[in-house]
């Protein structure tokens, strides 16, 4: 950060005066796959957005819905309605659906990331920058948390918390905050014995200012890698407990809950109030990983030419 | 090594001990003990009448000593629904989810190593290149979505092998087992299939990535040089070499497909804990939930146990590592 510039563009090979993020935002577009993935991505965050404006029914509005119009195949016409997805029991628009569906999933998603990032990257950082037995206690901790599978942890969590979207975020935040943990601290151990850390010490700067301008802007590029992956591992784990009946409440359905309604009717041959919504899941698991690949490579130094 | 041993041990005992706490707390703390161990259709006289029994009018620490005397002592409560004790419940259904891990494991060995060997002797080929898409979408489609995915394909458009359940079965030593039948053999397919896709993308990585380094040694080259047939080298001398990373790895998921089979058990109406637990959190049935807890917790610690100890065996940088710290 405070090296001379010289130095920094002997080492990474920068062209004079281009901007860092200009450097990132080119190196990330070297692979087209990533690029899809980050289009298609930002292309179902705008839909999740603003399903309200865009579905062409509110699947909430009982007004809007008619019974009769249950579970018809897709590219059904009935009345003004065309139901490009079919519709499920209810007679809600598929496509409608998943929409507002993808609102919940990835907000839920979005938000026991941040506040799993938040909290992990915080005791992260307070064990690798104080050591000794506070590091000891919060890496036991975190160790202990990870050598169970994700899906027992949230399984235990729920079991005690019990349902409802604000349950759901913190046995997520439960599930996640551990990884976000290792992750900084291998990468602040490194950092902290590095000459700029001495610097600032000499200085005579008071420890918060080191730990948050100094520390903590140099170890941000890993966690934003794991930051991304997680963000598809948790919106794939809470389909996988709405599904499962224990995690987002009816009111307010997910992807994987609306999966679940159409696994009633699959076995009689109806597949699109399951098929569709695993579609929408799996598009949105998979274009985000292509995002994180990407970030990996372009943020790892060691593989910077 | 017996220090390591004793060692681990007593960490083992450590952490099942903070797991008993964590899991006391959760339910007897957290939540009101009385609506958890009392069945809710019970009148109020029987309610004060099982509040005094349980203790649950005294200090919190007497509590925890009175539930962990009771766990130690097998009694992990009576389920609401069943009116059985918890633990003989679960222990009934155990087999089942032993059977489908246990076949979802060996799925993803018989399909997953050849695979692996094929991407890694021809990694630019189609088929090479093939093996290691599908093992990616293995790792990113989740598993519930591919088993009902498997179940519209398989049951209801070819109508090849059964959705649900688990067939005939028939005793062997002692458990009932659904692989010893036809019909059983018929349903245990698709969900140990569908449990085994992660697994089998897991084997696919790591025999690829072996097979790759093992060709370029030099005792597969003289192999080569003494006139042995491609398949003895790759059968024995290839094979031999990438079973190590591949064979501890399983061994440490094992749990991990015990904890998944919750997914696939509800999927296939498969009835093993996993669809047990599933059923009781919808019952309400909460002291078998406690009980599915501190069994698969416990289980977890002592295949964790398990592992550390031989893999300290195989590798001694481990145990003198941990010595030192």
């Amino acid at each position: 950060m405070n090296m001379p510039d010289s130095i920094l563009e002997e080492k990474t090979g920068v062209v004079e005066g281009q901007p860092p993020w200009r450097r990132f935002a080119s190196d990330f577009c070297e692979s087209r796959l990533a690029v899809a993935g980050l289009t298609i991505f930002v292309l179902i965050a705008l839909s999740a957005i603003f399903a309200p404006w865009i579905t062409p029914q509110d699947p909430y509005d009982l007004m809007q819905i008619d019974i009769l119009d249950g579970r018809l195949p897709p590219g059904s016409v009935s009345g003004e309605m065309t139901y490009l997805l079919g519709t499920d029991d209810q007679g809600r628009d598929m496509l409608s659906g998943i929409f507002y569906g993808l609102r919940t999933s990835l907000s839920v998603g979005a938000a026991s990331t941040l506040i799993a990032l938040f909290l992990g990257g915080s005791v992260g950082l307070i064990a690798a920058y104080f050591g000794g037995r506070v590091d000891t206690i919060i890496m036991r901790v975190a160790d202990l948390q990870l050598s169970f599978p994700a899906i027992l942890i949230a399984l235990i969590l729920v079991s005690i918390l019990g349902q409802g979207v604000d349950k759901i975020i913190i046995a997520l935040v439960g599930v996640q905050w551990a990884y976000y943990a290792r992750t900084i601290r291998g990468t602040a151990l490194v950092e902290r014995r590095r000459e700029y850390i001495e610097a600032a010490t000499c200085l005579a700067l008071s420890h918060r200012r080191i730990v948050f301008r100094h520390l903590l802007p140099n170890c941000t590029p890993p966690l934003i890698v794991v930051g991304t992956v997680q963000v598809a591992h948790a919106i794939a784990l809470e389909a996988t407990l709405s599904f499962l009946g224990i995690g987002i409440p009816i009111t307010e359905p997910s992807l994987g809950l609306l999966i679940k309604n159409g696994f009633d009717y699959m076995l009689s041959g109806d597949y699109w109030i399951s098929f569709y919504p695993g579609i929408a899941l799996l598009i949105t698991i998979v274009s985000i990983n292509l995002v994180g690949d990407q970030l990996r490579d372009v943020l790892n130094p060691r593989l910077q030419r | 090594m017996l220090a390591f041993t004793v060692r681990r041990l007593l960490q083992s005992v450590i952490v099942l001990f903070v797991m008993s706490i964590i899991v006391f707390l959760g339910i007897y703390a957290i939540g009101n003990p009385v609506d958890i161990l009392i069945n809710p259709e019970a009148d109020i006289a029987e309610q004060e009448a099982t509040i005094r029994r349980l203790g649950l009018d005294k200090p919190v620490w007497t509590q925890y000593f009175t539930f962990l005397t009771n766990v130690l002592q097998g009694d992990l409560g009576t389920s609401f629904v069943h009116n059985e004790p918890a633990l003989l419940i679960i222990l009934e259904r155990l087999p089942a989810t032993m059977e489908l891990a246990v076949g979802a494991v060996g799925l993803a060995i018989i399909i997953g190593i050849p695979a692996g060997i094929i991407a890694g002797l021809y990694p630019d080929s189609i088929i090479g290149r093939g093996i290691m898409a599908g093992s990616i979408l293995g790792f990113s489609l989740p598993t519930f979505w591919v088993g009902l995915m498997l179940i519209m394909l398989f049951s209801v458009m070819l109508g090849w092998l059964p959705a649900s359940g688990r067939g005939d079965t028939v005793g062997f030593l002692g458990v009932q087992v659904s692989f010893l039948t036809w019909d059983g053999l018929t349903h245990i397919f698709l969900p140990a299939f569908n449990l085994a896709l992660f697994k089998m993308s897991l084997v696919i990585r790591l025999a690829r990535a072996g097979t790759r380094e093992v060709m370029l040694q030099d005792y597969i080259k003289f192999a080569r040089a003494k006139g042995l047939s491609n398949v003895r080298v790759i059968g024995v001398h290839v094979l031999k070499n990438i079973l190590i990373p591949v064979v501890t790895v399983l061994g440490l998921e094992l749990g991990s497909v015990i904890a998944f089979a919750v997914v696939t058990e509800t999927v296939f109406a498969w009835p093993g804990i996993g669809k047990l637990l599933i059923d009781s959190i919808g019952n309400l049935d909460r002291p078998l939930v406690v009980a599915y807890l501190l069994m698969t917790v416990t289980m977890f610690i002592i295949i964790n146990f398990v592992v550390d100890i031989l893999y300290s065996l195989l590798d001694p940088r481990v145990r003198l590592g941990d010595m030192k710290a």
